[in-house]
């Protein structure tokens, strides 16, 4: 249960982060951080105490595997993580070009 | 097994591959191979419309067939909700890449353009065919991500912002989302729609349960700009280019936020009446909020963006309605109503925003600017883009014949025979204010007379442009031919009773 409720403390790190924080790389780290407590989420909830990797073995009928599909899931979720990571700062480096600043106060053209 | 279903997610993916190779290599390839594959698509979605019915199709990905009938694979699933979606996505699409044969002149590199727009196409189509969670997460950051790109499209300072805070805060409602996917696979080992229903309805969970229900909601709230999630949505709308605009405001909000609450909440979660409350309350306020907000405005395309907001209040309020009599239990042919006014709205909706954003566009490739106070007297100048707005700002604000006027009649009698005369009332006067803000648009674009000296070189937009304009306004007008009873038990029945009826959804997919 621990382990969960660090998963959940590292999401609301992630939140803090990107609410408060002014600079735009910092909000990117931010959002990752909520990124990677997602997927240690999804790691917990596939762990089974004392269970193995799922190689089924005929010899050994009795034994305890970990549920293989959240790591799957995983696998597909950081390659879209990384897609969105990767949009993300190709848009601040264009930022930054045109604005010349990392300041998100700054950056206030569209209002209203 | 319906061999035609994974076209719908395979074809338009393919195409964006190969507009990217083949079109380095041949000049306008992009342009005729995308109206050529979206005819494709359009007309795959309408076989789909005139055959569905009340059938619920089920294809499984790999031929996985199901064990001790636990499906282990992935399913896609047709019926007659996401048909309706489907064939606005690939309508509104082929009449926005239509469109975009002349406006995209403005832009360079329009093989990124057509590429990315078949991103979104193929990642809207797999959303609303999949069946289950995970692929509708990851077919919503394909065509998320590709929004993302699009909104950035012009490389100016306003894009760039628009497109951080969209990305912002649709980085927060993925992540949101996937916790919830997370515990709702903790919960039901299983992450089909249909499997899952039927673990939920034996759990007794509580707790989790709402927790799970808030996490979901919030997250394609955010996807669905809902009001207090909605602070992105004018900025994103307003910056991208006018047919993506289009395709935005008129399909993506729906297809990845309204479509995916909807279904989730009827077809997965028992109804509870305190989120069918919760629900219904989001959207009275977005309909409120959503038009006071627009009644400001002076750029043409946050005008449009806001109205979105209010439009779709009205959507998720009568659905909300229909949920709330639905978990009460009593009334059911209300509620069915009520559901019934919400998709006609939404199908609504898709016409008329998509052509007042091609309108927009159309002003913009003329005059350049989206200033209101900058135009005037375009009536006689454009002729067609003045009429076809004009339809379409009499369908928005509910003015009779227009198709707007009937579905916001049937909401509000579904309100009024519920006794949420309160919601009745509301959406009245919302729908009046509305008609204000468009008179204003109409005043100021198109008869207000300009100073004569700089009305001599505006012309009409070129013929591609007037031609999906005016498609879109038939369609505006032939739309209303669906409050006909015969015409609207075959397209609208068959979605409301899969919707009303989610014992029968779950029944029929997992038997296949």
């Amino acid at each position: 249960m621990t382990a969960y409720i660090m998963c959940f403390i590292l999401f609301l790190v992630g939140l803090y982060g990107v609410i408060t924080r002014r600079n735009l790389v910092k909000i990117a780290v931010s959002l990752s951080i909520m990124e990677i407590s997602t997927f240690l989420f999804f790691a917990l909830i596939g762990y089974i105490d004392g269970g193995v990797a799922p190689i089924v073995d005929p010899a050994d009928p009795v034994k305890i595997y970990v549920d293989p599909l959240p790591q799957a899931l995983v696998l597909t979720a950081i390659v879209i993580g990384l897609a969105t990571t990767a949009m993300l700062m190709a848009v601040i480096i264009r930022l930054y070009r045109k604005y010349g600043t990392f300041d998100i106060r700054e950056i206030k053209k569209l209002r209203g | 097994m319906n061999p035609l279903i994974p076209l719908l997610v395979v074809i338009p993916l393919a195409a964006a591959f190969l507009i990217m190779i083949v079109g380095r290599f041949i000049e306008e390839f992009n342009k005729y191979f995308a109206l050529l594959v979206l005819l494709l698509l359009t007309f795959i979605s309408f076989y789909f419309l005139c055959t569905t019915g009340g059938k619920i199709t089920v294809y499984k990905v790999g031929g996985w067939e199901p064990i001790n009938s636990i499906p282990i694979g992935i399913y896609m699933v047709l019926d007659g909700f996401s048909v309706i979606l489907v064939c606005i996505i690939n309508l509104i699409g082929l009449l926005s890449a239509f469109y975009s044969i002349s406006y995209i002149r403005r832009y360079t590199a329009g093989n990124y353009f057509y590429a990315l727009f078949f991103l979104l196409i193929g990642g809207m189509n797999g959303v609303v065919l999949s069946g289950d969670l995970f692929n509708i997460f990851v077919f919503l950051e394909i065509s998320v991500i590709s929004s993302y790109a699009l909104v950035a499209f012009g490389v100016e300072s306003n894009e760039l912002e628009a497109s951080f805070k969209y990305q912002v805060l649709g980085g927060i409602a993925s992540f949101l989302i996937l916790f919830g996917i997370g515990f709702i696979y903790w919960k039901a080992k299983t992450l089909n729609i249909a499997d899952i229903k039927s673990a939920f309805g034996s759990s007794s969970d509580k707790t989790t349960y709402l927790f799970i229900q808030i996490l979901i909601l919030s997250g394609f709230g955010l996807k669905a700009a809902i009001i207090p999630f909605h602070a992105w949505l004018p900025d994103a709308h307003s910056s991208a280019p006018s047919p993506i605009s289009a395709m935005l405001s008129g399909v993506f909000i729906k297809a990845v936020g309204i479509y995916v609450i909807v279904r989730l909440f009827f077809n997965m979660f028992i109804i509870s009446e305190p989120m069918a409350i919760l629900i219904t309350i989001l959207g009275t306020l977005s309909m409120v909020i959503g038009v006071f907000l627009a009644i400001g405005q002076w750029d043409i395309k946050r005008l449009l963006a806001y109205h979105s907001i209010s439009q779709m209040g009205y959507v998720v309020m009568s659905v909300g309605i229909g949920m709330i009599l639905l978990s009460r239990g009593v009334k059911a042919d209300i509620a069915s109503l009520a559901i019934c006014g919400g998709l006609f709205h939404l199908i609504n909706h898709a016409a008329f925003k998509g052509l007042l954003f091609l309108n927009a566009g159309a002003i913009e490739y003329t005059l350049g600017t989206r200033n209101l106070k900058g135009m005037g007297g375009l009536a006689k100048s454009m002729p067609f883009t003045s009429a076809t707005s004009f339809i379409a700002s009499m369908s928005i604000s509910g003015i009779p014949p227009f198709n707007g006027f009937f579905s916001k009649l049937i909401i509000i009698i579904a309100a009024v025979m519920a006794k949420f005369y309160l919601l009745a009332i509301l959406a009245v006067i919302v729908s009046i204010i509305t008609l204000a803000s468009f008179l204003k648009f109409q005043r100021y674009a198109f008869y207000n007379k300009a100073d004569d000296t700089k009305d001599q070189n505006i012309k009409e937009v070129p013929f591609p442009m007037v031609f999906s304009m005016v498609i879109l306004s038939v369609i505006c007008v032939l739309l209303s031919l669906l409050v006909f009873p015969e015409i609207r038990h075959a397209i609208l029945t068959p979605a409301i009773d899969i919707l009303t009826d989610p014992a029968k959804y779950s029944r029929s997919i997992l038997v296949q």
